[in-house]
């Protein structure tokens, strides 16, 4: 089974291909229910793979299924390989399976749009380089499904691209992604410079054995957490998050939610030995701008009025949770939240895409309200969702949103201070969406007295096809919370699962005053998401106290503008300076070698004068000094 | 003074065939008229063709005035062609010359 | 008797008077091939270069009317006279050095075509015809295939279009 693995992208991949060369005669919905049925089959293959690495001993889960050599070049080789180990079975499973829904949950929403093939074209591709991209066995394959999720986001978020605000944000998801790819792109040549391989397996063993040197861990690590920046939307670079709501709603819950966004995350904890052999400021800088990242995120989502950009800043919290878990040390808490965050993330976004569905494309929250009547399905799940990433158990989100604040108090209290305030203000601004949405009065009424041209417009419920998908990811924000429970070292199923994947780097808290004081923290953490709750519920609900939306906060702390105004004024400046430099001194000097070429042979024309005489004078030149260097040779 | 005891040796004749060569260079370079121009080519010919002789005589060789044979049947055919070619020229403008022939100048 | 013909070739304006000045030269030349025991070849140069072949340059001058004199004071290629002069004197010159450089082997004047077993005065064919049609009779055919190859293509590149106008000269 395990040699079968193959198949996991190649699934998605043939769906691409066929689409691309038969989507229009396809048509919907068959483009649609093909590419699901890659998808599924992805799964139940991974799923497969699952079990028969859990039939092997733990040490021994680590297998490369080589698919064909890429690049025999000199001293650098690097195979098209795949590895097959715990953390990147993790990984694809919920890639495939939460892929499969979205893509079925898509065949409904996508409903009569003219791009319905095409559309299911870039999902698929999608598919296909995020599992290229945790499949791979070295740095290059993983760079190849980066790239490839990158360039699928900039299809997908401007998929509308007759909207110049989508347009624009594709671009801008492209441009800042770019600039994590630099970043991973230096980190990977270093790491062939020090240790002559870009495999995993390579480069981890050098870092374990001690061969990495520290100094070039700490660069190697530094770069890969800017592309991780990049692309994993943390603080200096999570500019095209919010932006990348133009696209459709299954392309946010997919890429922006389950998949795309937790490659940094994944890369870290890939390369969690390097992490561990660097200087460990390094850990502290990505503790700290994980927690940075989650409370200014929060703090944005408060005053949000769009449904899908609260849960965007959320998006963008929640990965700086997972940061701070890994600059704390706790990669199997990264992991877990990550897993326990797909589901309940792509559960809100279908679930809003839902209501934008039944709303007839509005999105603005403050015409909404009181629509658990009229879509009650869509509403249940939605609450599941809701307490699941408040932090309320027994859902998923509490257990992982736990486990994180208990290693981040024993690594740093400060740090732990800031994760509880963003806990707070995470129940806090999610519930303020359920209410907004889903309890209150009806605010959608004046809307459907001046579009009362269109017919019907009240709200309604999606079609089961839409449903489906949700109803099965409440199940799993219910139940997820069953990988890693922390009542004893035997319930820890997930820290098992991915031993011998994160010994190395794992921090070990036993012993410390948080390990031994963990059901305390736990009862602080269920304080804090009650305390929210209830803030939200006074204010929002029982209106008790007036809502606080700082235009400062709707604004995103004025970053997003700034940044803009900057890059086009002085940044503008700057860049226009190079390009000129660009032009000016290396075409310069390019056509300037063509134009010396130029002008030498210009010179050098004159000689050929067309008459005969003149061309027979310089042959007998020629004959005499030829014969002269012949005498004084003594030839002749 | 007895002339017979001056006797001409080979290099006598091989240095008049060198200045005669030289001489023939010379007019192909300086005369225009493409007749003339010729007729100097004709004169290098000959040059040559002393020379072959004077050493075949020197060394004892047959071969060296079988050559002069051959060259001299060449020399004929190059001017039955080469008059036919400035006779194909020359009868557009009888007063061209070699200069006019400038169609390569680059 | 050569040079002055050579010089006088190269130095007369008038095209007919440049081909009798070959005709002087080519003279001389055939005097010095029989000083050299070389009969059969004098005789050969005179009757075919300077009998045919100068014959042929004088029909060609008096048929299409180039016997203006060229006009030798003017140059109209800058330094090309200088250069001519540089070459012509640089060829002969090297080679005289040349000859002059080897004169040791050359000294020796054989007498070997002059065999004392020949009484015949055209022993001088004989030798040659022997060396032409033994050795070298390939070459032979081949140059008489030349011969009619270089007629047939002259006559063929010279004629007159069908049709094209003929002007008659003088």
């Amino acid at each position: 089974m395990l040699e079968n693995a193959w198949l996991i992208p190649a699934l998605p991949l043939a769906g691409f291909i066929i689409i691309f060369l038969f989507g229009r005669r396809l048509g919907e919905p068959r483009a649609g229910v093909l590419a699901t049925l890659m998808t599924a089959g992805s799964f139940v293959v991974t799923v497969g793979v699952f079990f028969a690495l859990l039939s092997r001993a733990s040490e021994d889960r680590h297998h490369v299924v080589t698919l064909f050599t890429w690049l025999p070049v000199g001293s650098l080789h690097i195979d098209m390989a795949i590895l097959i180990d715990p953390l990147s079975v993790t990984m694809a499973l919920f890639i495939t399976g939460i892929g499969a829904l979205i893509h079925l949950y898509a065949i409904g929403y996508m409903h009569g749009d003219p791009k319905f093939s095409k559309f299911f074209l870039y999902l698929n591709l999608f598919i296909f380089s995020m599992l290229m991209l945790v499949l791979g066995e070295n740095l290059l394959v993983t760079f190849l499904g980066w790239e490839g999720v990158g360039a699928c986001s900039y299809f997908l978020i401007s998929f509308w691209h007759t909207r110049d605000s989508a347009a624009t944000a594709g671009k801008k998801a492209f441009v800042t992604n770019r600039v994590g790819d630099w970043g991973v792109m230096i980190a990977m040549f270093m790491a062939f410079s020090a240790v002559g391989t870009l495999s995993y397996s390579g480069i981890n063993e050098a870092a374990e054995s001690g061969q990495l040197a520290a100094v070039t861990a700490t660069g190697i690590a530094l770069m890969l957490f800017i592309g991780a920046c990049g692309k994993s939307a943390q603080l200096p670079l999570y500019l095209w998050l919010p932006d990348a709501m133009e696209g459709p709603t299954p392309v946010s819950a997919l890429i922006h939610a389950a998949t795309m966004v937790t490659s940094g995350v994944f890369l870290m904890t890939r390369m969690n030995p390097v992490l561990h052999v660097s200087y460990h400021w390094v850990m502290t800088i990505i503790a700290v701008v994980g927690a940075a990242t989650a409370l200014f995120a929060a703090t944005v989502a408060v005053a949000q009025t769009d449904i899908k950009k609260v849960l965007a800043y959320s998006t963008v919290s929640q990965l700086g949770f997972m940061f701070l878990a890994i600059g704390s040390g706790a990669y199997v808490a990264a992991i877990f939240h990550m897993v326990t965050h797909a589901f309940f993330k792509a559960l809100l976004f279908l679930g809003s895409g839902a209501v934008i569905h039944g709303m007839h494309h509005q999105q603005d929250m403050r015409k909404m309200g009181a629509l658990r009547k009229v879509m009650p399905i869509t509403a249940m799940t939605f609450i599941v969702g809701w307490l699941a990433i408040a932090g309320v158990p027994p859902f998923a989100g509490f257990w992982s949103k736990d486990e994180i604040l208990l290693y981040v108090y024993a690594n740093n209290r400060g740090l732990y201070l800031v994760g509880v305030v963003t806990a707070l203000l995470t129940a806090y601004y999610m519930t303020r969406q359920v209410i907004m949405v889903f309890y209150g009065e009806a605010r959608w009424h004046d809307q459907s007295e001046e579009h009362g041209a269109h017919g019907d417009a009240t709200p309604h419920e999606s079609p089961w096809i839409m449903l489906a998908p949700l109803v099965v990811l409440s199940g799993l924000a219910i139940g997820g919370g069953l990988l890693q429970l922390p009542f004893s070292s035997k319930t820890h199923f997930l820290e098992h699962w991915l031993e011998p994947v994160i010994e190395s780097g794992e921090r070990n808290i036993d012993g410390t005053w948080a390990s031994d004081n963990k059901y305390l923290l736990l009862l602080v953490a269920v304080v804090i998401a009650c305390l929210g709750i209830a803030g939200a519920i006074a204010v929002y609900a029982k209106k008790k106290a007036p809502a606080l939306e700082p235009a400062i906060l709707a604004n995103g702390w004025m970053y997003d503008s700034s940044v803009s105004r900057f890059m086009g004024g002085p940044g503008r400046t700057a860049f226009s300076g190079v390009a000129r430099f660009d032009a000016g001194v290396v075409d310069g000097a390019v056509n300037g070698v063509a134009r010396v070429v130029g002008s030498t042979s210009n010179a050098l024309r004159k000689v050929q004068t067309g008459f005969v005489r003149f061309y027979a004078a310089i042959l007998g030149l020629g004959v005499v000094m030829l014969l002269a260097w012949f005498l004084l040779r003594g030839v002749l | 003074m007895n002339l017979a005891v001056i006797e001409p040796t080979t290099s006598w004749y091989l240095v008049l065939a060198a200045v005669l060569f030289g001489i023939g260079t010379v007019g192909v370079m300086v005369r225009r008229n493409p007749l003339v121009m010729f007729m100097c080519i004709e004169l290098m010919l000959n040059a040559v063709n002393l020379s072959f002789v004077a050493l075949s005589a020197s060394l004892s060789d047959i071969n060296g005035q079988t050559a002069v044979f051959f060259v001299l049947v060449v020399a004929a055919a190059e001017v039955v062609v080469g008059l036919g070619i400035i006779v194909s020229i020359m009868r557009r403008r009888s007063d061209a010359t070699a200069d006019d022939l400038s169609v390569l100048k680059g | 008797m050569v040079l002055v013909g050579a010089v006088g070739v190269i130095t007369r304006n008038n095209p007919v008077h440049a081909a009798l000045s070959l005709v002087l030269t080519l003279f001389g030349i055939a005097v010095l091939f029989v000083a050299n025991n070389a009969h059969f070849l004098a005789a050969v140069q005179v009757i075919v270069y300077a009998g045919a072949i100068v014959v042929l340059f004088l029909f060609v001058i008096m048929l299409l009317g180039v016997d203006q004199a060229e006009d030798l004071s003017t140059e109209p290629l800058t330094a090309q006279r200088p250069l001519a002069l540089v070459v012509g004197i640089g060829v002969a010159g090297v080679i005289i050095a040349a000859i002059v450089k080897s004169q040791d082997a050359l000294l020796v004047r054989g007498t070997g075509i002059n065999s004392a077993t020949l009484e015949d005065a055209d022993a001088n064919i004989r030798q040659l015809s022997r060396s032409i049609f033994s050795d070298y009779v390939f070459a032979f055919e081949v140059t008489s295939v030349l011969l009619l190859i270089a007629v047939v293509g002259t006559v063929v590149m010279s004629r007159r279009q069908r049709g094209q106008h003929v002007e008659e000269s003088a």
